[in-house]
Formats: C-alpha cells, sequence, structure tokens
C-alpha cells in the first residue's frame, strides 16, 4: 500500500472534494492500487522515449485575433445563483 | 546596505499582450469594459468549450524571444496549472510548464555605469485570471471575468541581481522592450505590467542562496525597489536575530512600504501541471520565426548606439531621446521637418517640448505640438527670423493653437529685427534719452551696459537680434 489515509484526506482537502469517512480505507486502496501500477511501469527504461504531449499527433491549429464574440452575460448571469451590479457573487475567500 | 550580506534577486514579470481578443477565445481584451460583458463561454469555462489558440499572441511571444536573444522553442506545451479560486472558473490555468515557447535569452542593464547581462530563464505564454472585488456586496465576494483569458507572457528571469537598483534597471529595460516591440502598452496603473520579486540574502562569499521569499504583484518601479529594500532588511534581521526566513509569498503594502506574509497558501503549493488535453502542441515554423525577424523594429540599445555617433549625442541625451519608440520616432521625424537641425531639434525635445508634456502629465503620443509645426518653428530659429526668447513665446501659441509657427510669426508680427538700420535708430534714441546713463558708462561704469540692452530690447518687444543689438550699442555707446 503506497498512501495512507491522511494523504487520502490532504488530497480530498486539495481537491475540494467532501469525502465521507467510511470510505477512506476504499480510496486508500483504490487510489494505492493506481500507484503500485505506476511503480511497476516506472520500471520500463524509457530514456528513449519523447514524453508524449498529447495522443493526436497533431499540431495546434491557430486563429486570428479578432473579436468574435459577442456580450451574453444576461444569458450567462441567468443560471448564477447570485450576481449583482454586472458581477457574480460568490461566498469570500479572504476575511 | 549592510556589507556582510549580499543579495539575489530574481523577477517574473507578467507583461499583458496587446491583443485584440483573448489568447484562446473570440472575447474583446479591451479595457474598462462594463462586468462581465467580455466573458464568453470559453473564458467561464462552461462545458462543451475549446480553447483555440490566438495566432497574435504567439507571433508576439516569438518578437519578444527574438528580441532578447533567445531560443525559440519549435515544439511547445500547453499545461494546466491547478488551483482553486473564486476568478479562475475552470479551476486551472492554462500555462506552459516544460517546453515554453521562449527558452534561455538574456537582456543587457547599465546601473551607475556598469553594464551587467541578465539571463531570462524562459518566458511562456498563459491567460490571466478575473478580478475578484472584495468590497461589500453583503458579505460575499464580486468577480468579474472581463480580464480571465487575457494573454500575458511571463518572463522569468535568473536569479542574477544583486540589489534593488539593478532590479528596477532590469524592469525598466523589460518595460522599454515590451513597448518597443509593441506587444504590451506596458501600462502599470491598469495593470497590464507587473512583476513578482524572488528576494533572498546570504554572507558575502557564501555559494549556496538563502531562502527566498516572494513578494507578490508590484505595479511600479519604485514599489518594486522599496519592496525589495524592505526585504532585504528584514531577512538580514531575522537572521541576524537567530531566527530563519520562511520560504513564502509575501504582499507589499505601499502605505505603509512594508512586505507581510499573505494569508497561509494552502499547505501543499502543488499546481499538479499536466499537460493541456484541450490543445495540441504548437509548433513554430522556421518561416513563421523569419517572417517575426523581418518585422522586428530597431531595438532601444541599437537606436540609442545610433543616436550617438549619427547626432553626436551623449550618454543620457541619447537615453532619453529613446526611452521610448514613440518619442525617438517623434524627434527623428522632428529633424527632418526641421531640414537636418539635429541639435536645435534635441534640444527644443529634451528641454521645452519634455517639460511642458510632463507639466501638462502627457505622453509624446498626444503632445498637442506634432514635428511638423515644432520643425516650422525650429526652421524659423535656424534662419534668424526668431531670437532664442521670441522662440519660446511661438512655442507656447503653438501649443495653445493648431497654427504653424510661420502663421503664429506674422500674426503677431514676431519677426526678429536684424535690420541694423532699425535697430540703430532705436539705439540713438534711447542714447538720447539717457544722457546720465550714457555719462556712467563712458566714466567706466561697464554694469549700465546692462541697462541699454534691457531699453532696446523693450523698445523692440524683445524682437532685436540680442547679437546686433550687442554689437551696435558696443559702437555707438563709444561715442
Amino acid at each position: 500500500m503506497s498512501l495512507t489515509a491522511d494523504t487520502v484526506k490532504k488530497i480530498a482537502h486539495l481537491a475540494r472534494l467532501g469525502i465521507d469517512t467510511r470510505d477512506i480505507d476504499d480510496y486508500t486502496q483504490d487510489l494505492s492500487g493506481i500507484l503500485d501500477l505506476m511503480t511497476q511501469m516506472n520500471a520500463l527504461d524509457t530514456d528513449a522515449v519523447t514524453p508524449m504531449a498529447h495522443p493526436m499527433d497533431q499540431v495546434q491549429r491557430l486563429r486570428a485575433d479578432t473579436v468574435t464574440e459577442s456580450d451574453q452575460r444576461r444569458v450567462f448571469q441567468a443560471i448564477a445563483p447570485q450576481v449583482e451590479a454586472g458581477l457574480y457573487l460568490v461566498p469570500k475567500v479572504i476575511e | 546596505m549592510n556589507a556582510a550580506w549580499e543579495t539575489v534577486i530574481g523577477l517574473e514579470i507578467h507583461a499583458q499582450l496587446a491583443t485584440k481578443s483573448k489568447i484562446f477565445s473570440g472575447a474583446a481584451t479591451a479595457y474598462g469594459a462594463a462586468p462581465n460583458t467580455q466573458a464568453c463561454s470559453v473564458d467561464l469555462g462552461l462545458p462543451g468549450v475549446l480553447p483555440v489558440l490566438n495566432r497574435e499572441a504567439v507571433r508576439m511571444a516569438v518578437k519578444f524571444g527574438l528580441a532578447i536573444d533567445a531560443a525559440i522553442g519549435p515544439y511547445s506545451v500547453f499545461a494546466r496549472k491547478n488551483y482553486f479560486y473564486p476568478d479562475l472558473p475552470k479551476g486551472y490555468q492554462i500555462s506552459q510548464f516544460e517546453l515554453p515557447i521562449v527558452g534561455p535569452g538574456h537582456v543587457d542593464i547599465e546601473v551607475d555605469g556598469v553594464k551587467k547581462r541578465i539571463g531570462v530563464t524562459r518566458a511562456h505564454l498563459e491567460e490571466d485570471a478575473g478580478k475578484s472585488l472584495h468590497e461589500d456586496f453583503h458579505g460575499l465576494t464580486g468577480i468579474d471575468l472581463n480580464r480571465a483569458g487575457t494573454p500575458l507572457l511571463e518572463i522569468v528571469s535568473e536569479p542574477d541581481m544583486r540589489s534593488a537598483d539593478e532590479a528596477v534597471a532590469y524592469m525598466r529595460k523589460v518595460h522599454e522592450l515590451v513597448r518597443y516591440l509593441e506587444i504590451c502598452d506596458g501600462n502599470m496603473q491598469e495593470g497590464s505590467f507587473r512583476c513578482d520579486a524572488n528576494v533572498s540574502v546570504r554572507p558575502r562569499g557564501q555559494a549556496e542562496f538563502g531562502t527566498r521569499a516572494e513578494i507578490k504583484n508590484i505595479n511600479s518601479f519604485k514599489f518594486v525597489e522599496k519592496a525589495i529594500n524592505y526585504e532585504i532588511e528584514r531577512q538580514i534581521e531575522v537572521i541576524e536575530s537567530g531566527g530563519k526566513v520562511v520560504q513564502e509569498t509575501r504582499l507589499y503594502d505601499s502605505m505603509k512600504d512594508e512586505t507581510r506574509s499573505m494569508r497561509g497558501k494552502e499547505e501543499a503549493n502543488d499546481y499538479r501541471y499536466f499537460p493541456d488535453p484541450d490543445l495540441l502542441p504548437v509548433v513554430i515554423e522556421e518561416a513563421f520565426k523569419e517572417e517575426v525577424k523581418a518585422m522586428l523594429p530597431e531595438l532601444p540599445d541599437a537606436k540609442k548606439q545610433r543616436f550617438k555617433t549619427h547626432y553626436g549625442q551623449d550618454d543620457e541625451t541619447a537615453a532619453t531621446l529613446t526611452a521610448s519608440r514613440q518619442l525617438a520616432d517623434y524627434y527623428e521625424a522632428l529633424v527632418k521637418a526641421s531640414g537636418g537641425e539635429a541639435k536645435l531639434a534635441c534640444n527644443w525635445v529634451t528641454g521645452d517640448l519634455l517639460g511642458a508634456l510632463n507639466k501638462a502629465g502627457l505622453d509624446i503620443s498626444r503632445s498637442p505640438v506634432d514635428y511638423e509645426r515644432l520643425g516650422g518653428l525650429l526652421k524659423r530659429i535656424a534662419d534668424n527670423t526668431l531670437s532664442g526668447k521670441i522662440a519660446k513665446r511661438v512655442f507656447e501659441a503653438l501649443w495653445q493653437s493648431p497654427d504653424t509657427a510661420d502663421a503664429i510669426i506674422e500674426r503677431e508680427g514676431l519677426k526678429q529685427i536684424t535690420d541694423s538700420g532699425a535697430i540703430e535708430a532705436i539705439i540713438d534714441k534711447i542714447i538720447a534719452d539717457n544722457a546720465g546713463q550714457v555719462e556712467q558708462y563712458r566714466s567706466g561704469k561697464d554694469k549700465v551696459f546692462g541697462f541699454f540692452v534691457g531699453q532696446v530690447m523693450k523698445a523692440t518687444q524683445g524682437q532685436a537680434s540680442p547679437g546686433e543689438v550687442n554689437k551696435l550699442l558696443k559702437a555707438k555707446l563709444k561715442g
């Protein structure tokens, strides 16, 4: 087992995921399984292999620098829980 | 500064690229729009959208790379930098990590006559985040996402600077460069050009670096200097009193002139970078690079050198005139418009023009006096139509009205009187009217000479040629 329950709690906190304490052991086991597989793969010699940045062997297409979007604030803000003076309102992060 | 300690500084400069649209979307980047009116579905990170890279942003990054003599990655990759903050709706910032677009380059600076080369580790493209407004919204935070997705070029230096002065010189140089290249408007009040400073101290002679603190988001040259100097003193004090410098992010408070620790940033500063699957690798073809290279303007150092050799200017003057591309262009256009009066043009630009612009708080690009009209004035000084004093009056009139110098001279009757007959007649009258002073002068009181010059100038409203007046007065007063 490469992960501890504490590490899983920490990752959950960083990812802002609320996980049930009863599930922590299962998560620890599952995630450890994935990491163990990684360790196994790490044993391979990849020195001569170029890291793959993307599975598709294609090159990024570029777009012209022109403004194509118009103001759709009303539409977007219709699905926001709270707006005021054109701003999206969210809980305060800094005290 | 404490002689026992050496300071080590590296800067991360964020330059907002002057594109019309965002780096990954077709929303406008114009400053000052009503909140969220320039934030489209891509900027908002709504489901199902895909970023498409702006060619102009790539071109501008390459332009910068070529200007600092850097390697331009033929193959460059965008990565996701993951962190949670309300003004970053996607939960990650698209940036570059392992394969930035601009590789190692350098910028040369000069402090107190000493030249130094500062290494640039890399420069990469990334998107800006939105803006959080913490004013009172019933205890909530307001989010404006207009800035989200604005292209930034993050320019990362080597830890090569050893004083706040060097850091400021480097920042100024990069600022000058991005404006010359016209890839960034350099407006620091609006946040288009800002920097983070990594500062550490170590005992002089020690090879390893000390623990560094990162001062975030400094948006003026003055604050960079003050923030770094404060931080140096703070770190030395911590160490000398037996403490340890903690690696942390600090904020500079310009009101109190101090840096202070930012809220405990998450215990793990782990951004979990990985290649963004939404974006394919960017390949910069040789032809693209050549095309950009052909469009590079003359760069500040080269221009300054040319002003020195071609116009015979000293270092300081050349530096003043080439401080911005607009000013240098104005100067050269003025020289042409004045019929080649390089020296005269230099004196007027660095003196009266810059003085007046400064007083009015204007940039050269918004000068009320264009180079053609000022050139017209210089022509009249060069051909002796105007005396220096009257020329200043004409300059003021040029500033106030759209008329040409010639029209103003004609209208106000300001032509310098060089006709010695006319001046002689005036002198004769003054000598006749002031017998007492003539007596004093002739009995050896040379000082009275100034009185006569003043009288002639008064009578001619300053339009008499001073050289002519002196010559004629001397001859006449001899008796």
